[in-house]
This record gives structure tokens, sequence and C-alpha cells, in this order.
């Protein structure tokens, strides 16, 4: 059994500032190519090590990131 | 990317409290005031006190908080808020009156608002956000800017001969006989903001107690002003600002734990490296 | 309501009405000609008989803001202070008239600029009525002219203020502060439940119930299409203060051939005057404004077209003097008599004014 984590990130509300990727232990997080509608190029998932940490979630200033963890 | 397995009501755990409002915050990319705010609201969240808490917004970047945080709220004119904050605290005992100050407004214009309230030990949490600039104007030096660290008024770094030395307001507020419970955090790091967040339960759960004024100071930066990027700012206050405005608690339960010696006063004079 | 008769101060009146009032706080600074206001709140300790808070800030800045902070969260408070401190305090009066909070003022004038005097003036007219802080913004101004009127106008302020949601002065001076006087008190008024504020003011911060809004309380709007809005309400709600709360008095000026404007103190010397002119066989009446802001300006505007002439006794260099020709419309002549540097006219000098500079003249 492993313990499996995923966020949600609304990326409307993301303003790219990267903070999220400089804490997440796993690098689960980058910014994208793509930007939003106001133009940021916002944190998105890229791989699937996700752990659930939160860390992410608790330093983001905008309160973008809902976090989920679960054994499975 | 991410497994939808997982995406369920029940696993959650972690999302951004009801106690701020879904309204987006002004503040740039970056910026350590949502973090700090969300730390306060999840505390007021946890505690079930939103029915009790009254916060000030002060005049500087946070000048809009009252739009983020879903409490009632009252915006003070710049630098007055422990003004506003003594007298609510004192016409409504058992709320939880709360101050949100940057270093301009409460260690500069309201210098003497900071120290009066924190003397007379009102009932009241300053919550005193450092990030040695003023924002809102536009990067100006504040009270609390290094020397030799520049900003759009000492462009060539601060100048003790024409500036004079950084003030450490908070090693100051916490020599006075009124605050109960004196601390400096920050909110860069998962570790510091479970760190902040303990102390930030601590200061509301002493008001319930009515011990006296609780004073939380965090160190922040302001990347726009400081002129990074938001991860390069956080480095930046490690390497400069956490040498001088040193973490955590200074005064716990009315006695100080962390003495003024000459030692952190010679450290303050020191100048900051500049790339 | 029973009545007890009383002798006091002017001073000593303000802090024994708030207390009788259901007043919730007072905050203020010491300032001559004005500090036996607060003195006389403490020797009383309302905090025990009504449970009103008195406190001693460390200045007039800090004692505004703390009326800021308890008005908006609808409790009933207050501050006084004198000229000096009132300048002090103008930036937190801009903020109270900008965030439409009710709260009492209350000035005990004295002699200016700068330090000054310590004795009696009039000179914070323009101060009160014609801005004193930044911005486009009224004060509902009363000005007594007796103890009894120092006493009832407290009570009168906090129907004003929360009808309105505005600040409302009180505009005295240090004769009408220092001198004794009998007085009239009432019985106790209790202070407003926390169901009553929530009733009477709705608007307020005082802690977010689960079936409503968060509740703000701001000066602040960077929207200018939306600040001049609120402008435009600020504006509708002073002509309203014009169209029903004006108070004046008119004292023998039905067949007045002459007319003394006066307020608070000189309205009590200008009140000797008429009495004295009319032994000399001169026809003068005295119209007395009692609210400065709202100004009563129709019954001025009424005596110019039908006396001769009319005096405006003042203790300042003229200020209420311009707002009485405005009103008067040029229909007659309207001069202006006064002493100051906190010296007070004399009934005999007002006579000689009067000769001097609408008889004679």
């Amino acid at each position: 059994m492993a313990i499996k984590g995923a966020i949600v990130i609304d990326v409307e509300r993301c303003k790219g500032c990267g903070v999220c990727v400089s804490v997440c232990p796993k690098q689960v997080i980058a910014l994208s190519k793509n930007v939003n509608v106001k133009g940021y190029n916002y944190a998105e998932m890229v791989n699937e090590d996700c752990i659930g940490c939160a860390s992410c979630g608790m330093v983001c200033p905008d309160g973008v990131i809902t976090v989920y963890k679960a054994k499975l | 990317m991410f497994n939808e397995e997982i995406v369920k009501p029940e696993n959650l755990v972690y999302k951004k409290t009801d106690v701020l409002t879904d309204v987006v915050m002004h503040y740039c990319p970056g910026c350590p005031h949502g973090t700090i705010h969300r730390i306060i609201a999840e505390v007021i969240d946890e505690m079930g006190i939103q029915d009790k808490a009254i916060g000030i917004a002060p005049v500087g970047c946070s000048v809009l908080a009252y739009n983020y945080f879903n409490v009632d709220f009252v915006e003070a004119a710049h630098g007055r808020a422990p003004a506003l904050a003594s007298a609510i605290q004192r016409l409504h005992p058992n709320h939880h009156t709360f101050t949100y100050q940057g270093d301009g407004d409460l260690a500069a214009i309201g210098t003497a608002e900071t120290i009066h309230a924190c003397n007379r030990g009102e009932n009241i949490i300053i919550f005193f956000v450092n990030n040695a600039i003023y924002g809102m104007t536009g990067g100006q030096m504040a009270p609390t800017t290094l020397v030799g660290m520049p900003s759009a008024t000492t462009p060539y770094g601060r100048r003790v001969d024409l500036n004079g030395w950084p003030l450490q307001i908070t090693e100051l507020v916490a020599q006075l006989p009124g605050t109960y419970y004196v601390t400096r955090q920050s909110a860069s790091t998962a570790a510091d903001v479970r760190k902040a967040k303990a102390a930030v339960r601590k200061a509301f759960e002493n008001q319930a107690a009515k011990k006296g004024t609780q004073f939380i100071e965090f160190v922040s930066t302001c990347n726009s002003g400081w002129k990074m990027t938001p991860v390069q700012a956080n480095e930046w206050m490690r390497q400069n600002m956490f040498p001088k405005y040193v973490l955590g608690d200074i005064k716990l339960e009315g006695e100080i734990v962390r003495p003024y010696n000459p030692e952190d006063s010679k450290v303050i004079r020191d100048l900051v490296s500049v790339k | 309501m029973a009545k007890e008769l009383k002798l006091m101060k002017g001073n000593e009146a303000i802090a024994e009405a708030a207390i009788r009032s259901g007043c919730d706080g007072y905050f203020g600074y010491p300032i001559t000609p004005q500090s036996e206001v607060m003195e006389h709140l403490m020797a009383e300790m309302p905090w025990e008989k009504t449970g009103m808070v008195v406190l001693q800030a460390e200045s007039e800045v800090a004692s505004i803001n703390m009326v800021y902070g308890g008005a908006a969260t609808g409790k009933k408070v207050m501050t006084s202070s004198s000229s000096p401190g009132m300048s002090l305090m103008q930036e937190g009066v801009t903020y109270l008239a900008g965030a439409e909070l009710p709260c009492l003022l209350v000035n005990v004038m004295r002699g200016g600029p700068g330090l000054g005097t310590i004795q009696p003036s009039q000179a914070d007219y323009f101060q009160t009525v014609k801005g004193g802080g930044h911005g486009d913004y009224q004060l509902y101004t009363l000005a007594p002219a007796s103890v009894q009127e120092m006493y009832d106008f407290v009570f009168k302020a906090w129907d004003i203020a929360f009808k309105y949601r505005n600040p409302v002065m009180i505009l005295s001076d240090g004769a009408i502060g220092q001198v004794m006087e009998k007085v009239y008190v009432g019985d106790y008024v209790p202070r407003w439940t926390d169901e009553e504020i929530a009733k009477n003011a709705p608007w307020a911060a005082f802690g977010k119930p689960a079936h409503r809004d968060h509740n703000i309380v701001t000066s602040l709007e960077l929207d200018s299409s939306k600040q001049e809005k609120h402008n435009h309400r600020f504006q509708a709600k002073y002509r309203e203060m014009e169209k029903n709360d004006t108070l004046y008095e008119e004292i023998m000026c039905e067949d007045a051939d002459y007319v003394f404007v006066a307020y608070g103190s000189c309205a009590r010397i200008a009140h000797k005057a008429v009495q004295l002119a009319r032994d000399k066989g001169i026809k003068v009446g005295l119209l007395r404004p009692i609210t400065l802001f709202p100004f009563p300006t129709q019954p001025i505007k009424a005596l110019a077209q039908r006396v001769k002439g009319i005096l405006t006794v003042e203790m300042s260099a003229g200020q209420m003097v311009y707002d009485v020709k405005l009103a008067s419309e040029f229909k007659c002549p309207v001069e202006y008599f006064g002493r100051y540097g906190g010296i007070i006219p004399t009934p005999q000098e007002v006579v000689e004014a009067l000769e001097n500079k609408l008889i004679k003249g």
C-alpha cells in the first residue's frame, strides 16, 4: 500500500510566483508554458510523485492549491 | 496528470479556509501577505471565533486586507490601528481584536500608538509584517530597511549618516510590561508556516485568557520593491534579514526568553551584502 | 423623567450627560480649558455604574482614532478637546466623516493660532464648519450657550449622529466650559445592548454572525466613479440636515430695526446688549444660531429683508460673518464686531459697535 497525493490548482487565480515549485520536496510542480487569462504562467503538476505533504498549499500566497492524500 | 481516484472529498488534506473570501488578492505574485492572511484566517477558523473577530487594516499594501478576510473589518488611518484596537477591545472585552500592520505603519508613523498600546497591555493582537520597505508607495526606505539596502529613497543603499539605524521595534516592545507574548516568525517555507501558525494560535488563546498584548512580527519579503523574483527574494531574506531580525520567541508568558544583548545591536549595524 | 438640580461647570455637565445618556466610551487627552470633562468622568467611575469605558490616551491623535474604532463597532463614543488638540484630531475627524461614523466631538475653544492662550475664543468656527480636515464633509455642529445646553446637547448629539450616520460636534468655548450654573439632570438612559446595536447600527463591525456578510468600515474607495457616488450621498445627507434639523433662536426680533447674530457665549453678551440698546431707544433683536452647520440661512435671509442692518458678535477676527453675509443676500448691511485672543467682549462694546458701524455709518 502506497501513500499517494494529488493537488488541484485553481489556475485562473494562480499568479505564477513559483514559491510552491521551490518548496515541493518531490519536484512535482512546475510553471506551465501556457498562460492563464491574466497571462501568468500558472503552476501545474508535472509528475505523479506527489505525497500529499501540502507544503505547496501552505506557502501559496493566493490559496489556490487544494491537496488530497490517499492510501492506494 | 493527477490520479482522479485521489481527488475526492474524503481524501482532502488542505484547502483555503472559508474565513478568507474568494476575492482575488491585489498583492504581487509571491507576496507573503497572502500567506500570512491565510495563517491568521485558518486559526480563526479552527478556533471557531469568526463571529468574535474584528480586524483592523492599516495603510500600506495591506490597506485592502478587509476585502480578503471574511470577518468584520475596520480600515484605520496610517499608523493608528493600535489606537482603534485598544478602544474596540475595551468596548468588546470578549471579542478578538487584531491589527495587521506593515513596518512603515507600525514602526514609523504609528510608533507612539504601538508603544502605548503595548505598554498599557491592551488585550489585542498586533500582527506586524516587516519587509523592510514601503511596498505600496513604490519601494521607499522603511524604518526597518537594513544598512546598505537599496530602496527608492536610498538608491545607493541605506546610509547611517543620512538615515540612522534600522529599528528593531519588536525587541523594543518586548521590554514593555504590557506585552505578554512577543515572537518573530516567517512564512516562506512549510516548516516556517507551521511554526507561525502555532504562534498565531498561541496569541489568540492568550487573548481569550485576557493576558495582555500579543505581538507577532513576520519577517517578510517585497519581491517587487526588492526587484527580485519571489523565490530569489525568499533566499535574500534568509541570507540578509534573518541574521538581523532573528526568528523565534522573544517573550513568553510575560517573561523575556531572549534578552537583548550588545551583540544584537552590533549585528543590526552591519552592512548587508548587495549584489 | 425625574429631574435633579445640580450646580456644575459646563465641562462637568458634558461628562455627566455622557454617563447619563448611555455613552459607551470616552477617549481623551488633557488640555486646558476642558480637562474637567475627563476628570469628572474618572471621578465618577462610570464603568462601575453603567459599564462606560473611559481611557486617557497618549495623545489627541490616539484619542480620535479610539473614537473611530469604537464608533466603527456601533458604540456611542466621544472625545473632547480644546483648539490645539482639536487641530491634531482633524485627520481622524475627516476619516470619521468619510466612513460615516456616528460619534460625539466636543471642542471647548481657546484663543489661537498656535498654542495661543487658554482663555475663551470662537476662532475655530472655520475649522469646524468649513472643513478642518481634507475632503468635502460637514459636521453637524451644536453651539451651546449655557451649562444646561452643554448637558442637553449630548443627548441631542446621539440622536442626530445615529439618524444621519455622521459625527456631531459640540462647539463650545472656555467661558461656557468653565462657568458654573444650575443644571437639571435626568435619569440614566441605559447603554444599548448588543441586540440594539445590531438593530440600530447594522453596518457596524461588531463581529460577523453566520447569517450576514462581513461588515467593512472604511473611508477608502479607489474607484472614482464609486467615490463620487459616496460624495453625492454625503451631500444629500447634509442637505437633509439643513432641511430637517437646523436650530436657532430669535429674541425680540419682531419689531427690531437691527439684529445681532451671535452664538455660544457671545449670544449671552449680545442678549444683554439688546437690552442696553433698547434702554437707549434702539430696537434691536438677537438671532442665535444653535446649529452652526446646518446654518440658519433662511431666517437670516428673512430678517435681512426687513431690518436696517445686522451685526455679528464673535470671539474671532470675523468668521461667521461670512455665512451671515451670504445668508443676507446683501439685502441689508452686515457688519462684524469681535474681540479675540482670549478677550470676551462687553455688552457696552457691542452696543457701541452697533452705533458706530451701522447706525452712524
